[in-house]
């Protein structure tokens, strides 16, 4: 039995006091005095060359206090890349140059033009309206494979071409897994789309930048999941600021999805207002600005070829990958379809040789980064359905393709340059088979079709990389930052704690959980421990959180602190007691000297510390605060079995989820309900991607769906009641919780669960259809099944 | 959002005075307007809100027809017809959500007539009266085309009535994003003869599916529908469905309304 606020036990969220009371402090309750507002005036073209702003009649009309345009903003950097990427042939990736403000050209529908900064919101856009924009229309390049063909548009005039990078994975392999290929018994091949998406927070961006004259400091409020980061990259590449005289506070965040990772041109245009205006200036987004103006997510096409023997063991995987990058280089874009995707190609699966070629590609969309996932679940949706069409071809149970193939040995060294510590695929398997009911399955679906329905059963397993990252393993992969975590614990004269850590939560429970570990370990009260994150002025240099990292490497570093304060205490409770350092046990917030019954309170040792009266001065320092950075020995691998049941009415295509089960492999696990919530979180999201949402282009680079009107976010309705199951644990071998994360597993794991479902029902329904791209509307299930007649 | 005048009249007189400058216009529950104009793709001076006015709301027979007033919204309509015609409420209680029901009206959503909006295919298809401040006008004369209708200028509809069928359904097929209508069918039978109006599939807006209706009239069974086809021709194609796609839905409501209730 877990203690009541312990490791194990499922304490409800304290921060969902705030949250559900209307209580929160988000960026938008921010109102500094004397602000201004920022509007964004934003291309309506995909592509386009300017050849004039006329802003004289905006900067007249009343409340204007400027017009900015790109002219403003020279000398000033462009919005910097995070990570680099290098070709095949040796060359680094083309980087071009992200302006604050389009510089001579527009490239993307929503590329900022000018800002309008005035007195009021309303003003502001009033004028936005008044501006005299000249803009002549160019081609646009929407489509990847066509944006590579010679000769085509660029969207980068100063580019070679519109190739980003071409990277080959592993490149010393390609010749054996080309002869694998060659040489197989069995080749299954599958072409595929992975849809791009809008991660669509519930809380839009908002940026208020303020600067204070006196002090020539600099203070920007952002719905960011990783302010230091952006203190860095901002204040580093973009303006010039030392980070002494910068502060970035990311407050209460409703919600991210890796799309509040990067550093956006609106938070370096706030901050910088401020000062050339001597006034804080404040932008929020409008929920249309952000469909063209967040990052999207995803956005691959990709052939698959997976190579077996006679026996049906996997010889050989080989993919061939298109990765929209969007108009610009986002923050962490290079290394979505790379370095976190071609790693995770091997899967659950002993294959022996595998080989990734990604081209990124610049095309004239909203840039493309990271989304819950970020690279994974392409990997996974190619795996999980090429082996599902595998099955179907050699006439094998797709459970047993899979069970066949599974990794069995860890730690397990991969061919992708990764090695697993820790997992057991067939128990997640076995798991998620029992919840499902897999063997009552043959009755439902005859059931459903005495119904008129057809009942689909679709498996994925997955694995993931979580955690990110051994600082200088990234370091060589490209990272232009490093990837460990910070914390520290401040202790203070009454016991109470405040916990400052580098991680950020934005709807993830960390004030929740992070505080139970503390708790754990030191054994007072949960409610005594306050964790505090988001404010760049509070804490040490943390990295953020994405990845699925913070309890993996922020709750580590929390621990390593924590550690600290806890040999510090041990010896001023040594000294209070008068016994030898190695004899004092801690327990439950009572230090007592083993084999003795001597004890004093945690609360009488944290006084010593602050009022040293009777204290070991000649041995330690005053005061009980310690810092720990943490640096991760290996990524972590949650892997689990995810099963989706869907009964497809045969006549309209729609397909309904009727059953979810998800048996996921967490390792430890710090707060069984918070990750069922994030379990059910993903699993939303990854249904989202495989049936409903689709970030559409038309080949003129409008985008269509540009509203909830057209683009369709899923609803608690629209699924079923998601059983999640965590009891398989392979604890994490080389993090002090054993813990893996569980953030991204049900968006990386559901969408070939769903899809495999859909595809299962058809073909029992005798409709031959091996493929159909994600989103599985209605319409294009009912057009499958059609065309394969 | 543009500044704009607001007045909020007691009378429809007092609110046909108001309608009458040049740039005026009508306001009921907002759910269609207010978008349109934080959007700043709409910018009237003046909005004339129409929620105030007493002899526009309610919900009661009229001889043999039901009386429906133009400010009457969606959860009014939900709630009070179940009664008297269970078809039209389920209609209504099916719009949007609760907020969206709790303030949209029969009159706007007649009035806007959009190609994929309910209420045009409940007033086609039950062959409804429109009622405005001048005149009233047959549901078959109203709906001329995506956001179009025989309304004039300043004109407001009062008021809809509904001649009561023997039976009659409402089939929605969702468009996932927006859950209005991909393709929805409203089949009234009156005994002699049968209504079946669709709503989301053309391009031109409500339409009467004729053929069907004039199989349906001898032969009120599912199978009457099922050898007929719909031609993709004028049907929209989007992203949510092509034509054919909506042609076929037409079809497929079309029969399971019949099937339904034969
Ligand atoms: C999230 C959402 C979901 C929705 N889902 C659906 C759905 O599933 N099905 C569906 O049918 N609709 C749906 N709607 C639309 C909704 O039903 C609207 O309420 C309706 O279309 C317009 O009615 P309103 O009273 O809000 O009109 P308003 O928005 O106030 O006005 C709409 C137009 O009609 C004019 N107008 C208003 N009243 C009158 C009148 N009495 N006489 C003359 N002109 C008038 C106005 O000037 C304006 O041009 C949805 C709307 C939203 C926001």
């Amino acid at each position: 039995m877990p203690k009541d606020g312990g490791i194990g036990s499922s304490t409800k969220r304290r921060e969902d006091v705030r949250f559900l009371s209307g209580t929160g402090n988000y960026t938008d309750d921010i109102n500094l005095h004397g602000q201004l507002y920022a509007h964004f005036v934003r291309s309506d073209v995909a592509h386009g060359r300017i050849n004039s702003i006329g802003a004289e009649a905006a900067e007249a009309m009343p409340g204007v206090v400027k017009v900015f345009t790109a002219k403003d903003f020279e000398g000033v950097g462009g919005v910097p890349c995070g990570w680099q990427i290098t070709s095949i042939d040796g060359n680094p990736m083309q980087e071009p140059k992200h302006p604050v403000l389009a510089e001579g050209k527009v490239r993307h529908v929503g590329d900022p033009i000018a800002v309008v900064v005035a007195e009021s919101l309303e003003q502001a856009r009033d004028a936005g309206e008044a501006l005299e924009i000249d803009i002549e229309m160019l081609d646009a390049v929407v489509d990847m494979k066509k944006a590579l063909e010679p000769g085509a548009t660029k969207v980068h005039d100063d580019l070679d071409s519109n190739l980003c990078y071409d990277w080959g994975f592993v490149q010393e392999n390609k010749d054996a897994v080309d002869e694998a290929i060659k040489n197989a018994d069995h080749v299954t091949t599958l072409e595929l789309v992975n849809n791009r998406l809008v991660a669509n927070p519930m809380e839009p961006r908002v940026a208020v930048g303020d600067y204070n004259r006196s002090t020539d400091e600099h203070t920007l409020y952002t719905t960011s999941q990783n302010p230091h980061v952006i203190r860095l990259l901002m204040g580093a590449f973009v303006l010039g600021i030392p980070e002494h005289k910068l502060r970035v506070v990311a407050p209460d965040v409703g919600g991210g999805f890796g799309t509040k990772i990067f550093h956006y041109a609106e938070e370096a245009f706030c901050t910088f207002a401020a000062k050339a205006l001597n006034r804080p200036v404040k932008w929020t987004s409008t929920r249309s600005e952000a469909f063209m103006s967040d990052a999207h997510g995803r956005d691959h096409v990709t052939k698959i070829e997976l190579a077996m023997d006679a026996d049906n063991n996997f010889t050989a995987v080989r993919t061939e990958t298109h990765a929209n990058m969007g108009a610009y280089l986002s923050t962490f874009a290079p290394s979505v379809p790379t370095w976190l995707h071609g790693t995770l190609m091997a899967g659950n699966y002993k294959t022996p040789l595998i080989y990734v070629n990604v081209k990124a590609v610049f095309t004239n969309t909203v840039p493309v980064d990271a989304y819950r996932g970020a690279g994974r679940p392409e990997a996974t949706f190619q795996l999980e359905r090429v082996i599902d069409k595998a099955a179907r071809e050699r006439g094998v149970s797709p459970i047993e393709l899979r069970r066949q193939n599974f990794i069995t040995e860890f730690p397990y060294a991969t061919p992708v340059a990764v090695e697993y510590d820790t997992g057991d695929y067939h128990a997640t398997m076995d798991k998620v088979l029992e919840m499902s009911d897999h063997a009552g399955f043959e009755a439902r679906a005859a059931e459903s079709k005495k119904n008129g329905k057809l009942r689909g059963f679709g498996i994925a397993h997955y694995i993931e990389a979580c955690g990110i990252a051994p600082s200088n393993l990234v370091g060589q992969l490209g990272a232009r930052a490093g990837l460990y975590e910070s914390a520290t614990v401040r202790v203070n004269a009454t016991g109470s704690i405040s916990v400052m850590t580098g991680s950020h939560s934005h709807g993830q429970g960390h004030e929740t959980s992070f505080a139970q570990v503390v708790s754990e370990m030191i054994g007072i009260d949960a409610n005594q421990i306050d964790i505090i994150h988001g404010d760049t002025a509070k804490g040490p240099m943390g990295m953020g959180t994405y990845g699925s990292r913070s309890i993996a490497v922020g709750g580590s570093a929390m621990v390593r602190a924590t550690e600290k304060i806890i040999a510090k205490a041990k010896k001023i409770a040594a000294h209070l007691m008068e016994a030898s350092e190695g004899d004092i046990e801690l327990k439950d917030g009572q230090f007592t000297v083993a084999g003795t019954d001597k004890s004093v309170a945690w609360g009488d040792v944290t006084l010593a510390a602050y009022v040293p009266h009777n204290y070991p001065l000649e041995d330690i320092e005053p005061g009980l605060e310690e810092t720990a950075f943490y640096d991760p020995a290996n990524f972590t691998y949650p892997s689990g079995g995810y099963v989706c049941e869907v009964e497809v009415d045969p006549e309209t295509g729609k397909a309904d989820v009727v059953a979810f089960s998800a048996a996921d492999d967490f390792g430890n696990v710090i707060n069984p309900m918070i990750v069922e919530g994030q379990v059910h979180g993903g699993v939303a999201q990854g249904f989202g991607q495989a049936m409903m949402e689709n970030c559409a282009y038309d080949a003129d680079g409008q985008l269509i769906s540009a509203s909830y009107m057209d683009y369709a976010m899923p609803r608690a309705l629209d699924l079923p009641m998601i059983q999640v199951d965590h009891s398989c644990q392979t604890p994490c071998t080389h993090n002090p919780l054993g813990v893996k994360g569980c953030g991204e597993a049900g968006a990386i794991g559901s969408p070939p669960a769903f899809v495999n479902a859909v595809i299962d029902a058809l073909n029992r329904g005798g409709h031959k259809v091996d493929h159909i791209d994600m989103p599985l509307s209605p319409d294009r299930i009912w057009s499958a099944m059609h065309a394969a007649k | 959002m543009h500044n704009f005048e607001y007045v909020r009249p007691k009378t429809i007189d007092e609110a046909v005075s108001a309608l009458s400058s040049d740039e005026a216009q009508p306001l009921s529950g907002g759910q269609t307007l207010m978008p349109t104009m934080k959007a700043r793709l709409a910018a009237p001076e003046k909005l004339v809100s129409l929620t105030a006015i007493d002899e526009m709301k309610g919900v009661r027979m009229d001889g043999d027809q039901l009386w429906i007033g133009g400010g009457t919204t969606h959860a009014t309509v939900a709630r009070e017809t179940a009664d008297s015609y269970p078809a039209l409420s389920s209609l209504a209680g099916r719009i949007g959500d609760p907020s969206v029901r709790s303030m949209g009206t029969i009159g706007g959503s007649i009035a806007n007539n959009d190609p994929s909006a309910c209420y045009p295919a409940g007033a086609l298809g039950s062959g409804a009266t429109i009622v405005t401040n001048t005149r009233e006008i047959a549901a078959d004369d109203f709906f001329q085309g995506m956001f179009m209708t025989a309304l004039e200028e300043g004109e407001i509809v009062t008021a809809v009535k509904f001649p009561i069928p023997q039976k009659a359904i409402y089939q929605k097929f969702i468009q996932p994003a927006s859950r209005f209508p991909l393709t929805a069918v409203f089949v009234a039978h009156f005994g002699d003869n049968v209504r079946v109006a669709v709503t989301g599939a053309s391009g031109g807006g409500v339409f009467r599916w004729t053929e069907a209706e004039e199989a349906l009239a001898s032969n009120f069974t599912g199978d009457a529908v099922a050898g007929l086809s719909v031609s993709a021709e004028d049907m929209i194609s989007d992203l949510h469905g092509s034509g054919e796609y909506r042609a076929h839905l037409t079809k497929v409501m079309t029969k399971r309304a019949v099937d339904a209730l034969a």
